[in-house]
């Protein structure tokens, strides 16, 4: 007898029994798309949190003012790291100042969370680049032109239709020309970073923070590589003018290095795919006992089957194989399904993750399930095909 | 003459071991020719669905000597049990034991199927069969659509259909309506008119009436063994 013959057969015996059939596959479908979709939403979430550090510039690392003295940081002391013989890596440095206000444009109003003052390096040191318009130049700053360059929600809301450029908005009493429009960000965190403005250092300074602290300095490396060596120039600078002795331990300004950020953070997101990852195993092994038990109750009920063929001559062989090929094929449908779901499913956004699909994870997910189908299904028909056939025939 | 198609000697079957012993057959000697027609009667318990069972190779005995169509079933394998199971004999149950969800012709196709016949010839074969016991016309049908004696019409079909050497039916109308009973009994009067060599095991008068050849079994053991003329319904 031909193993097409015995795919035949197989099919038949599946196709006799359809509910029950769709029901395992149903079960070996779940188990297989919650793995898939579990540790892809688990890496889509990795890679959120890397994509927003890397949103953030990895070659740039950003002084802050640990606030405890008001008299940290200031424009002196930006201007005081613009320094090529001791500070040789730096290529770019960028003064912030940042505060929350309100912009009026023809009686509609819109509250921005970051209000930006800053210098024209500091769009790229940010890769913040500008979309519509121009960003504003250090002539600008040196002349403390009221200018802004806004973000894309702002635009939204305060010019729906129409076109933002070259119309005045009120800041705290005073008007500013908008310039430009900024590019659209990605924006995965709690804070849209779309609903954000950027004008010069001293206009911003002048209007609504004053000349005081700044909010932070944002320093660019020459290269990626050179972050670590433009950490130590810059805080050898600070503590010279700062006055901070070598063995005080707290300093008034903090450095955040994006890179060393973006490694404890991949770091975390690493533990939480492991931990969803656990818990996708802990569903295929239920959906795998689902499985089992299924193949197990269907060969017993057929068991009196079995007899019946091989009284009528099958080869133990034969009924063997018809039943291996049998569970295969529901394991190999459920597992290709369960992929398709996942693949589906995974378009979609998951508790406001994207979910990224990992090939390894299709792969453990749809090998498993099949070797879980394979032996259990197996098992108890390499059994009652042993037995005689008047037994099977016997069996209630 | 022909060699027997059946040729049992002592056949012995015991179940079970110390005080629980059964004695199911207490030496059996029988042997049946080419296009005999036996009817095996006993009462139950009587040890006659065990001889059965031994002589359809789905069962063995636990001594003596059973020869199919001269082969010595005792010393076949696995493998070759279920070849002689397949070409040399057409079992036919009480309880019908049609696979369920599976139309008739592919119920009567199987045991082709299982000798390796191409689907074409197979087809062909397992309509012929149908077409004998006249039910030709439900080739399509499921078990569950068929009356109970139009089920054993089909496993009489399924028997016939490899032409064996023998055909062994274990009470086939244990569980039919007294039509349905005359409907199964024709269809054995016709195979035995066409040289078809039957055993068959039954309880009931009516059908062993029909036989040439009547065994009466007591106990594990023939009592009886005679030709007889045949009642026609």
């Amino acid at each position: 007898m031909s193993l097409l013959e015995v795919v035949r057969f197989a099919l038949r015996g599946l196709s006799a029994n359809k509910l029950r059939s769709s029901l395992t596959m149903l079960g070996i479908l779940i188990g297989v798309a919650a793995v898939i979709l579990l540790v892809a939403v688990g890496n889509g979430s990795a890679k959120a949190v890397s994509d927003r550090i890397e949103a953030l510039g990895t070659n740039t690392i950003t002084v802050m003012s640990t606030g405890r003295s008001s008299a940290g940081l200031t424009t002196g002391i930006a201007k005081a790291l613009d320094d090529p013989v001791l500070a040789p890596d730096i290529r770019s440095i960028s003064p912030v100042v940042s505060a929350s206000t309100t912009l009026t444009y023809e009686g509609a109003e819109h509250e921005v969370s970051t209000f930006v003052g800053t210098t024209p390096a500091w769009f790229n040191a940010s890769s913040t680049p500008v979309g519509a318009g121009s960003a504003f130049t250090q002539d600008d700053v040196d002349q403390g032109r009221r200018v802004v360059v806004i973000g894309q929600t702002v635009a939204e809301e305060l010019f729906p239709g129409t076109d933002p450029i070259d119309e005045q908005v009120t800041v705290g009493g005073a008007l500013f020309t908008i310039i430009g429009v900024l590019d659209q960000k990605s924006s995965t965190g709690f804070q849209d970073s779309n609903d954000t403005a950027v004008a010069p250092l001293t206009a911003v300074q002048q209007v609504l923070t004053g000349y005081g602290a700044l909010t932070s300095i944002i320093v660019e490396a020459a290269a990626p590589d050179r972050v670590d060596a433009v950490q130590g120039q810059v805080s050898t600078i600070l503590d010279q003018k700062l006055d901070v002795s070598s063995s005080s331990s707290s300093t008034p300004y903090r450095i955040q290095n994006a890179s060393s950020l973006l490694e404890t953070q991949t770091e975390t997101a690493e533990t939480f795919t492991t931990l969803l990852g656990a818990v996708a195993a802990i569903s295929l092994l239920v959906g795998g006992i689902g499985i089992t038990n299924i193949m197990l109750v269907t060969v017993t009920e057929r068991t009196r089957e079995i007899g019946i063929r091989k009284a009528l001559g099958a080869p133990r062989r034969v009924v063997l194989t018809q039943f291996l090929i049998e569970a295969t094929l529901l394991s190999v449908i459920g597992g290709a399904l369960g992929v398709a779901a996942a693949l589906i499913g995974s378009r979609f956004e998951i508790v406001g993750v994207k979910p990224v699909i990992m090939p390894s994870s299709i792969g453990l997910a749809v090998g498993v399930s099949i070797a879980i189908g394979l032996f259990f299904g197996g098992l108890p028909a390499a059994r009652a095909a042993r037995l005689r056939p008047i037994d099977a025939l016997r069996y209630e | 003459m022909s060699r027997p198609v059946l040729e049992v000697r002592d056949l012995k079957k015991i179940y079970g071991t110390g005080e629980t012993t059964v004695h199911a057959l207490r030496g059996v000697s029988l042997t049946v020719e080419r296009g005999d027609y036996a009817a095996i009667m006993g009462s139950s318990g009587s040890g006659k669905s065990t001889l059965m069972n031994i002589l359809g190779a789905l069962d063995v005995p636990s001594s003596g000597s059973y020869l199919l169509d001269g082969v010595d079933v005792s010393r076949l394998s696995d493998g070759q049990l279920a070849l002689a199971r397949n070409r040399l004999i057409g079992f036919i149950f009480q309880a019908f034991n049609l696979i369920p969800r599976t139309t008739a012709v592919a119920n009567v196709e199987l045991p082709l199927a299982y000798a390796g016949v191409k689907p074409k010839e197979r087809r062909r074969r397992a309509m012929q069969a149908l077409d004998v016991v006249g039910l030709a016309d439900r080739a399509g049908h499921e078990p569950n659509q068929l009356s109970g004696g139009q089920q054993q019409r089909v496993a009489v079909a399924r028997a016939l259909v490899t032409e064996p050497s023998l055909l062994l039916a274990d009470e086939p109308t244990g569980n039919l309506d007294s039509k349905s009973t005359a409907d199964v009994l024709q269809v054995f009067d016709d195979l035995s008119a066409a040289g078809r060599t039957i055993v068959i095991i039954t309880h009931e008068d009516e059908v062993s009436a029909r036989a040439k050849r009547l065994i009466r079994l007591v106990d594990g053991a023939i009592v009886t063994d005679v030709r007889q003329k045949r009642r026609h319904a």
